[in-house]
């Protein structure tokens, strides 16, 4: 589904990532860890066109398509979806009609009729009750006066609301209490199935106890540096970024 | 989820049906620019006594009418133009602008299939066919075309409820005993410059009284639209609510594309009485000019409410698109005990706009409250600056006003200025002013793009949210055609 080669971003005119390879298929979740500033953010912000993001190296295939070629808008039409990790506010605007807003808009794109008002609110209904959403909470405006855990948990409700076929989850435990995470983990594995896959960036292995993958990938100063099953994250857990910092240490070394 | 609450969201998602109609309105020329070539009668430029005295005399108007408006044009000659706006512009040459103009007279019609197809037309690329709106909408029309009323539809089911609702022409010859008490009452003819101006050459515009008691059945309005080459439009609204009635009035405004200025200096005075209230919305869509900031119209408009009567009420909501220059200062003077002033306005300028646009809040009845709510938006090269004055008097015991003043700025080659005025002489009072300054958000264009909405759709989404809590002080229909022009006016303008 997604094939990353050798590349290379720059924030702000400095290298962040330094020749990425990376492939997943659907059915998978994989799960990139690090240590801050590794750039696992950035990652996330590159594969979804921020255009604060600069791309100098290497290339991108979604679904065979070149993804570095779409605008942001396209690459949410095709199917590739980011809970952010730092979700913003829209003022004055409700969540409905956003949502049904960015709905129609990838439907249009995919040749599907838009959905009738009747239809939307049933979809809200069942999805809001998946992740036990206030209703209330799909009337207030996007984001704003929302609770940490509410930005949260309303990033796993667009994602069912939005049925993408590739989800990025950026630090999506950042600030969740373990009720939180459950919720939302659980959100996530309902949605999971073998049509579509998942890139789960994350600082902790917490949120891999809820949410299992199939492969880790450490990402350190640019480059995934190790990857493995799931016990890779148990082990990083245990033993810290250290270890994996001291072992490339070595490998430079050679 | 409960019935109430969902249909709370659909009415909420009247938003993104309109993001489709925006998603239609790709071309940012300025839609509603064509010319009607309908014959008019149009006065040589220039103004002096007998250039009033002919206006005057064209309208049939008696002698008391006549003297008025001499007095006024006296007192103009002796003023100066006010140089405090922070707008800038060449100065205007007030000889060089004819001050008188009509569609060739016509005998007296009787419905609408006798008026002169042309202009039925030209309602129609309004988007107001006469003949719909009158079986339609609910919507009574006084058409003002250039400076004569042409057509006016509903008088009828309004006449029974006792409701005058006419050009202030006919309404100077109908109704003398009220246009004497009440006609410059409120902005008299010393007030200001172009208020003088208008009192002395004021071609038409709306007269309405609605009687003690009756709540107007529908809302009224009025379009105007400036249609003769370098015609000024002076017009002049008068509206009076006695006691306990209320009536809801639009007005809407498109102008064709000229090359030349054109000024527009109306005023409009509105009475309430006891416990009345006045409603009072406009979307101005003035020719803005093109992008480098040629042509376009000079809006300079004086706006006021009188709050006579104990708890009485204005609300002003106003949404100014349009205009190469807006000078606009909707004010409401709370006299009557209780009584409550409303200001909303949303202004947008774009490309080389200026708009010094706020409001007057004259607090001087005791327990008078006033709302100010303005959201400007700059963009290109546009210039806004909100104005306001916000006065509590000595016996305004218990005196309240909320002031919040939102400014977003869409470039980095745009500006905005706020420059609030607060005279407080009752310590009882309590003034609040807030006021903040944001730049659109990339991180949020960024995240409506991410969920599949495209840039220009973002924006207009961030921007009528923006404007959210003017917009739901419009009517139904004007909330939908404000949220266009702003999608209009905006088109293109993050870069």
């Amino acid at each position: 589904m997604l094939s990353i080669k050798n590349l290379y971003a720059n924030v702000d005119g400095k290298e962040i990532l330094k020749g990425i390879n990376l492939e997943i298929k659907a059915g998978e979740v994989h799960a990139i860890m690090g240590p801050n500033g590794s750039g696992k953010s950035t990652l996330a912000n590159v594969l979804t066109g921020n255009k604060n993001y600069e791309v100098t190296n290497g290339n991108v295939l979604f679904e065979g398509r070149d993804l570095l070629d779409m605008d942001p808008e396209t690459r949410a039409r095709e199917g590739m979806f980011l809970a952010f990790q730092y979700p913003i506010e829209i003022p004055g605007i409700s969540n409905a009609t956003f949502l049904k807003t960015a709905l129609n808009e990838i439907r249009k794109y995919n040749n599907l009729s838009e959905l009738t008002s009747t239809e939307f609110l049933d979809r809200i209904k069942d999805k809001a009750k998946i992740l036990g959403l206030d209703d209330t909470l799909i009337s207030r405006a996007v984001n704003v006066g929302f609770s940490g855990g509410e930005k949260k948990r309303n990033e796993i409700f667009q994602m069912l609301m939005l049925e993408p076929k590739f989800v990025l989850l950026d630090e999506t435990d950042s600030g969740l209490d373990i009720d939180a995470l459950r919720i939302v983990s659980s959100g996530v594995n309902i949605y999971r199935n073998p049509n579509n896959a998942f890139l789960v960036v994350t600082h902790y292995q917490r949120l891999l106890n809820y949410i299992q993958p199939d492969y880790v990938h450490v990402l350190y100063k640019g480059k995934i540096i190790k990857s493995g099953g799931k016990e890779l994250a148990l082990e990083l857990e245990e033993k810290g970024y250290d270890w994996i910092k001291s072992e490339e240490l070595e490998t430079e070394k050679v | 989820m409960n019935e109430i609450e969902e249909n709370k969201i659909i009415s909420e998602d009247t938003n993104s049906d309109d993001m489709k109609v925006l998603g239609d309105l790709t071309s940012s020329e300025y839609k509603w620019g064509f010319i009607t070539d309908i014959e008019s009668e149009t006065a040589a430029k220039g103004l002096n006594e007998d250039v009033v005295r002919m206006i005057s005399k064209k309208k049939n108007e008696p002698e008391w009418m006549t003297e008025w408006r001499l007095k006024a044009f006296r007192y103009w000659q002796k003023m100066e133009e006010p140089t405090w706006p922070n707008v800038h512009y060449p100065k205007i040459d007030f000889q060089d602008i004819s001050y008188y103009s009509a569609p060739k007279q016509k005998p007296k019609l009787n419905s609408l299939e006798e008026v002169d197809p042309e202009l039925l037309k030209t309602f129609e690329k309004l988007g107001i066919p006469l003949e719909e709106q009158k079986l339609l909408s609910g919507v009574a029309v006084d058409a003002v075309f250039d400076s004569v009323s042409v057509a006016t539809t509903f008088r009828e089911s309004l006449k029974e409820k006792g409701i005058i609702f006419c050009s202030i022409s006919e309404a100077i010859k109908e109704h003398p005993e009220l246009i004497k008490k009440y006609l410059g009452s409120v902005v008299p003819y010393t007030d200001n410059f172009y208020a003088s101006l208008n009192a002395a050459v004021f071609s038409d515009g709306s007269f309405v009284w609605i009687p003690k008691g009756v709540r107007c059945p529908m809302e009224l309005s009025t379009y105007f639209r400036i249609n003769s080459q370098e015609t000024g439009q002076f017009e002049r609204t008068l509206i009076i609510a006695e006691e306990g009635a209320y009536v809801s009035y639009l007005e809407g405004c498109t102008a064709p594309i000229r090359d030349n200025n054109q000024l527009h200096a109306a005023v409009v005075e509105l009475v309430t009485l006891d416990d009345a209230e006045i409603k009072y919305s406009t979307v101005q869509n003035w020719y803005p000019g093109d992008k480098e900031g040629k042509g376009g119209i000079y809006n300079f408009v004086t706006k006021r409410g009188a709050c006579r009567g104990k708890n009485s009420k204005i609300s002003w909501t106003q949404v100014e698109t349009g205009s190469a220059i807006t000078w606009k200062y909707p004010s409401c003077i709370l006299q009557g005990d209780n009584s409550i002033g409303e200001f909303y306005s949303v202004a947008v300028t774009n490309n080389y706009q200026q708009a010094d646009t706020g409001t007057k809040m004259i607090h001087l009845g005791k327990n008078t409250k006033s709302t100010v709510v303005s959201k400007g938006i700059s963009a290109g090269y546009g210039n806004n600056s909100y104005r306001g004055l916000i006065r509590i008097g000595k016996n305004a015991e218990g005196a309240r006003n909320y002031t919040q003043c939102d400014s977003m700025l869409m470039s980095d080659k745009c500006g905005a200025h706020t420059f609030p005025y607060i005279e407080v002489e009752n310590e009882s009072s309590k003034v609040e002013h807030e006021a903040t300054t944001s730049k659109i958000g990339e991180d949020q264009i960024f995240y409506l793009n991410q969920r599949g909405i495209s840039t220009e759709d973002a924006v207009n989404m961030i921007v009528n949210g923006f404007c959210k809590e003017v917009f739901k002080e419009l009517p139904m229909e004007f909330a939908v055609e404000a949220q266009k022009l702003l999608a209009i006016s905006l088109e293109g303008s993050v870069g």
